[in-house]
């Protein structure tokens, strides 16, 4: 059999090109730009290629760099909370709704659901308030069972700020990985527990060692979703604590350290350049981190037929 | 005409009422609060001897105006007329060609040395923007809080202690000041209280030509005292914002409010029947000479891209006569002219302040000139310093140290 134009399988590729198209054109070539735009310097003359200069600038520059590690780190923390923190919350909360007998389960899902749907902004405003030592409720509400004497301002404190504001990310989307696997659990055929059931195995032994194992690419899922979802944040640490991300860069991420960077700040002009250097080594950290979960973790995964 | 010739005459149009008219200005600023004053007074007022040139005010919230200034400069979408801050950030935008060079301007000579000074090259030759008006730092105090506890004005430290120990055991928050924002620990109390410590232009003049370090005694000692301030200020002050600070104090429930002239408008239009006063930074001993943050603030200039060039000069000359000097320093509170004209300033609480020129000597803020040059950014570290000292998570010593250590690069 020879090649010809008719064995070409048309209809895949026009099928394929509208979506390569668009994610070239908005994805893909944007990206690359970036990482090419972070090989230059804008100077007098233009703008002029200086190579891996701008790299050793943030990662050795005393003071970029303390700010850059400074982000990182506590990018670290914002995310180790978010796996620690939400997605065994969503867990906890996805077991509870796929009960058979809970009353109201609808309800609370969509309840628990809701801070997703509402704007950052929003979420930022409201817990600012929430937690205001002048005008907030929480004074009262925690007077009113006696914990007034406990009552911080955990948003100023250098020691707090980060951790309250992890909490409220959470707080606003612990609804997305509870969906995730709360619609993986209902996937677990009933079989499978029925037989479980009728061979007397106890409700905390089906939950531990069949419907867990089966759920575990879901969890994986979830936790590199978290992991990218993270290390892009920049909203929520903006509407709070804005670009400055005080007190003393306590709350700082790789995405206010960007928005610094790129658009400036105050007396510091922004560089398009430096931003751009940033920019690839947020998306080079993303990357690092994404391959670490496909190469070795989703490996060992091992997928049940169900 | 085919549909085709139609549709792109039809975008066409369309793509010329977006771009603005010829004789239409319009102004880039940080001034959100002005806007009405703005609309309602200054633009009126200029159209009544130039009725054919429409101007409009389009002001970005403060902390975003530099940023997004220089991306629509950069991108050839900037306003006609664009607000100038002091010193090295406008200088900067000209010597990118961003500012027009206005030395030949008529009105540019209604101005004295000292005003033209923060809109110049450093040599002097080409001025950049139109001095518009000055701020002076200093504090409010609420007059109904100080008669009922009996306290009077302290002119030296050891009475503003003493006041502030008499408030802390009252119901009143002492000061209204919370360091969520950071900036105003620097802004309006480093460079408030300052200039007392080290002498005003002497001690910042030093600092410019490095014959002295920020950790040196007299750049130390207002961190130390405002160290100090800590115990006075409102619970949790650490996570109160500037607006939770002027919501304080105007509601009556804190005594003093360490601030500058450009929230006399605030507290005028938003705590009406509030009797305040204001006092200069305390000196250490009575009788000492006092200084004053007396800072060139706001100058306007022109965008070199602009097609309204000669409607913008038109402007920028009204800006620089008597007319328009009483109406800003009259309308918006706590703005003072810098003209040569001789203004007459209606507002009780802004003749009190304006009249410390006279008692006492004026500089500008610290690290507005020449020190901020650099790709550090040293206005932040000292944002960061104050609030660390204010916080008490940092010694005065270690905060100066840290701020240095930026200048010495």
């Amino acid at each position: 059999m020879t090649y010809s134009l008719k064995n070409v399988p048309w209809h895949i590729l026009v099928f394929l090109l509208p979506g390569f198209v668009i994610y070239t054109l908005f994805s893909a070539l944007p990206l690359l730009d970036t990482m090419i735009l972070s090989f230059f310097r804008d100077s007098s003359l233009g703008r002029e290629f200086i190579g891996l200069a701008n790299y050793q600038h943030v990662l050795t520059d005393p003071n970029m760099s303390a700010e850059f590690w400074n982000a990182l780190w506590n990018n670290v923390k914002f995310f180790l909370i978010h796996v620690f923190v939400q997605n065994p919350i969503g867990l906890l909360l996805a077991a509870l709704l796929s009960l058979k007998d809970l009353r109201g389960a609808r309800t609370y899902r969509t309840l628990i659901f809701m801070p997703t749907l509402l704007s950052v902004v929003i979420i930022g405003f409201i817990w600012q308030l929430i937690l205001s030592p002048l005008w907030g409720v929480s004074t009262t509400i925690m007077g009113a069972v006696g914990l007034e004497g406990w009552f911080q301002p955990w948003l100023g404190k250098e020691s707090s700020a980060l951790i309250t504001l992890a909490l409220i990310s959470v707080w606003q989307f612990v609804g997305i990985p509870m969906m995730l696997i709360y619609a993986s659990l209902l996937a677990i055929p009933d079989e499978l527990l029925d037989a479980a059931y009728v061979d007397g195995a106890s409700p905390m032994r089906i939950f531990w060692q069949i419907k867990l194992p089966l759920i575990l690419p879901t969890l994986g899922l979830v936790t590199i979703l978290t992991f990218i979802g993270n290390f892009n944040a920049f909203d929520l640490i903006y509407a709070v604590k804005g670009a400055l991300a005080g007190p003393n860069f306590s709350t700082d991420i790789l995405g206010t350290y960007f928005y610094r960077t790129f658009f400036g700040f105050q007396s510091n002009l922004g560089s398009p350049t430096l931003g751009a250097t940033v920019a690839t080594l947020m998306f080079l950290i993303i990357l690092a981190g994404v391959m670490v979960y496909f190469y070795i973790v989703q490996r060992r995964l091992h997928r049940y037929p169900m | 005409m085919t549909f085709k010739t139609q549709l792109a005459s039809a975008i066409m149009l369309g793509l010329m009422g977006l771009s603005a008219q010829a004789g239409e200005l319009t102004i880039e600023s940080w001034r959100v609060d002005d806007k009405a004053l703005w609309e309602e007074h200054i633009i009126p007022t200029f159209n009544k001897t130039h009725p054919d040139i429409k101007i409009k005010f389009a002001p970005t919230a403060p902390t975003e105006y530099n940023a997004s200034l220089n991306t629509r400069l950069s991108g050839g979408t900037a306003g006609d007329l664009i607000t100038c801050r002091p010193f090295d950030i406008s200088l900067e935008l000209f010597t990118k060609g961003q500012l027009t060079d206005l030395s030949q301007l008529e009105g540019i000579k209604n101005f004295s040395d000292v005003a033209k000074s923060a809109w110049q090259t450093d040599d002097g030759k080409a001025t950049f923007c139109m001095p518009m008006a000055s701020v002076i730092h200093g504090f409010f105090y609420n007059q109904d809080i100080f008669k009922e506890l009996e306290l009077a004005v302290p002119n030296t430290e050891e009475e503003f202690f003493a006041v502030l120990e008499k408030l802390k055991g009252s119901k009143y928050t002492p000061i209204a000041l919370g360091t969520n924002d950071g900036w105003e620990t620097h802004q309006t109390v480093y460079t408030n209280i300052g200039p007392n410590y080290w002498k005003g232009e002497e001690g910042r003049k030093q600092l410019v030509e490095k014959k002295a370090k920020l950790t040196d005694p007299q750049f130390v000692a207002p961190y130390t005292q405002m160290a100090k301030w800590s115990a006075y200020m409102g619970n949790g002050y650490q996570s109160q914002t500037y607006g939770d600070s002027q919501n304080l104090f105007a509601l009556g429930r804190a005594a003093i409010y360490p601030g500058g002239s450009w929230d006399i408008a605030y507290f005028n239009t938003n705590a009406e029947g509030m009797k305040y006063g204001a006092f200069k930074p305390p000196v250490a001993k009575a009788g000492d000479k006092c200084y004053i943050s007396d800072h060139t603030d706001i100058g306007m200039g022109i965008n070199p891209a602009s097609k309204n060039v000669k409607e913008a000069e038109a402007f920028l000359n009204w800006l620089a006569s008597a007319e328009f000097a009483e109406l800003y320093t009259n309308k918006v509170s706590g703005f003072f002219s810098l003209s040569n004209h001789s203004i007459n300033v209606t507002d009780p609480v802004a003749a009190e302040m304006v009249s410390w020129r006279k008692q006492c000597d004026s500089t500008i803020r610290l690290n507005a000139q020449v020190l901020n040059r650099g790709k550090d950014d040293l206005e932040t570290a000292f944002w960061n310093a104050g609030q660390a000292v204010v916080n008490v998570t940092a010694k005065p010593e270690e905060a100066a140290a840290k701020v240095q250590a930026i200048l010495d690069k």
